[in-house]
């Protein structure tokens, strides 16, 4: 576990969800993680929404990302689904394409920067299941947890899983086990793959479709009988969490996986963030 | 009585040019992809409908329709297309090039401009950085949302390549 990580923020944590950034601080610490600051790192940028408008400005923006934590020496670490999908996919293209590198780099020499190419990109979620362990998770374990929680994946965590890899992105395992490692029981329910509604454009574009997918979702997870919603992903997060200003009714609190783990490992709840949500949760 | 749509080799081809655009024409139309949509649940929203009239080329149909906003990019479709046609990808093709024709809704257009002024999709103000404190962390971060001299070379990078200009609409 010598491998230094570069903390990448994105902008939904820091900006509206910092319980989930001091979350990620503080159980990375518990699990012996080292964590060093990605200084000046930018916007991702947003998968879905800046590279619908100009694929170009989405690469450039990326490899400078890519090329501030290669300075570092460390491999990136984000918490965020569109974070790890932006920068996945970049690094995925400039690490294939050496005229894409070519023109990217021609761009971040005006910054002072040039990207080499061999950085990684990890989703927290993805290094917690296959380079921490679900063991050394549990052995860290001081508060089990005993709720019913829907897991939520997101979509840019597993998918497009050509590149990625990490698990069938029809049935899923990896983060049900990792919040049952916890003690709490991730319960089925109808259309789990679904996405939250918020992306690609459509929460800033047409709020109300983003909104009919969210309530759909809260439909069938309330139908299942789940008391909470976890994700790994600060937008789907904000589009939860948020959604439910207009879509009444349910009052189901969203937790961040690493908001869960923090539960778990007895970080004190005043560093977990949850009491500032639209829809608080309180332990 | 309207005259029947032109198809234009020309559109298809340029879409298959592009980086992602490659597999347009191996679709053969068999509507997975519109069976898989969570959006075409709940809008007119019709994949596999898109990418044939991508293959036409029938340009404006493609370009100036709303619906090519609502997708989420969420990848169901392109999981399960049987011919591996990158279908996101194809549709990031094809906004690209409706945002190159000046065809973006203003709601879009603000988020391009809150990236160029904060180097961040959504702007932090004093009620978020009252939260940050209170949970122990430096009131802004140490992103762009907190560094002057970072963000400066957010915005120089993105001036490099014209965003500022195809954001402002020009």
């Amino acid at each position: 576990m010598a491998k230094k990580y570069a903390l990448f923020l994105g902008c939904v944590a820091p900006a509206r969800y910092p319980g989930i950034e001091s979350s990620t601080r503080a159980i990375c610490k518990e699990l012996d993680m080292e964590i060093v600051e990605l200084e000046g790192a930018g916007c991702c940028p947003a998968p879905g929404v800046i590279k619908s408008f100009e694929s170009d400005a989405w690469l450039a923006i990326a490899a400078r990302n890519l090329a501030l934590a290669q300075n570092k020496g460390a491999d990136i670490l984000t918490i965020c689904n569109g974070c790890y999908g932006s920068l996945y996919d970049a690094a995925h293209v400039l690490h294939n394409d050496p005229e894409k590198l070519r023109a990217v780099n021609k761009i971040l020499r005006e910054v002072g920067l040039e990207y080499n190419g061999d950085v990684k990109v990890h989703h927290f979620a993805e290094l917690f299941y296959k380079d921490i362990g679900l063991e050394h998770i549990k052995s860290h374990i001081k508060k089990p947890l005993d709720m019913k929680v829907a897991v939520h994946y997101g979509c840019h965590f597993l998918k497009p899983s050509n590149i990625k890899h990490l698990d069938d992105p029809e049935r899923p395992k990896i983060l049900d086990e990792l919040v049952e490692v916890t003690g709490a029981k991730s319960i089925d329910y109808k259309d789990k793959m679904m996405c939250c509604g918020a992306g690609g454009g459509v929460r800033s574009g047409n709020p109300s479709l983003a909104n009919k997918f969210t309530e759909e979702k809260l439909k069938n997870i309330k139908a299942a009988g789940a008391q909470y919603i976890v994700d790994v992903c600060p937008f789907c997060h904000l589009q939860f969490d948020r959604g439910q200003k207009d879509i009444k009714g349910f009052d189901i609190p969203v937790i961040h996986l690493a908001q869960l783990y923090g539960l778990a490992l007895g970080v004190p709840k005043e560093k977990l963030g949850l009491d500032l949500q639209e829809v608080p949760a309180s332990f | 009585m309207p005259s029947p749509k032109e198809p234009n080799a020309d559109f298809a081809e340029a879409v298959q040019k592009q980086h992602g655009g490659e597999s347009l024409m191996l679709c053969f139309q068999c509507g997975t992809c519109t069976g898989s949509c969570p959006s075409g649940r709940m809008t007119s929203f019709r994949t596999r409908k898109l990418i044939r009239k991508a293959q036409l080329g029938l340009k404006d149909d493609v370009l100036k329709s709303p619906d090519l906003w609502a997708c989420t990019t969420c990848y169901t479709c392109m999981e399960r297309c049987p011919r591996g046609v990158e279908i996101v990808d194809i549709i990031t093709v094809l906004r690209n090039m409706a945002v190159k024709e000046g065809i973006m809704s203003d709601e879009h257009r603000k988020v391009g401009e809150y990236l160029l002024a904060n180097g961040a999709t959504i702007p932090l103000n004093a009620k978020y950085e009252d939260a940050r404190e209170k949970l122990g962390l430096s009131r802004r971060p140490v992103n762009t949302l907190g560094d002057k001299k970072a963000l400066e070379d957010f915005q120089k990078i993105l001036k490099a390549v014209g965003f500022d200009k195809l954001i402002g609409g020009a």
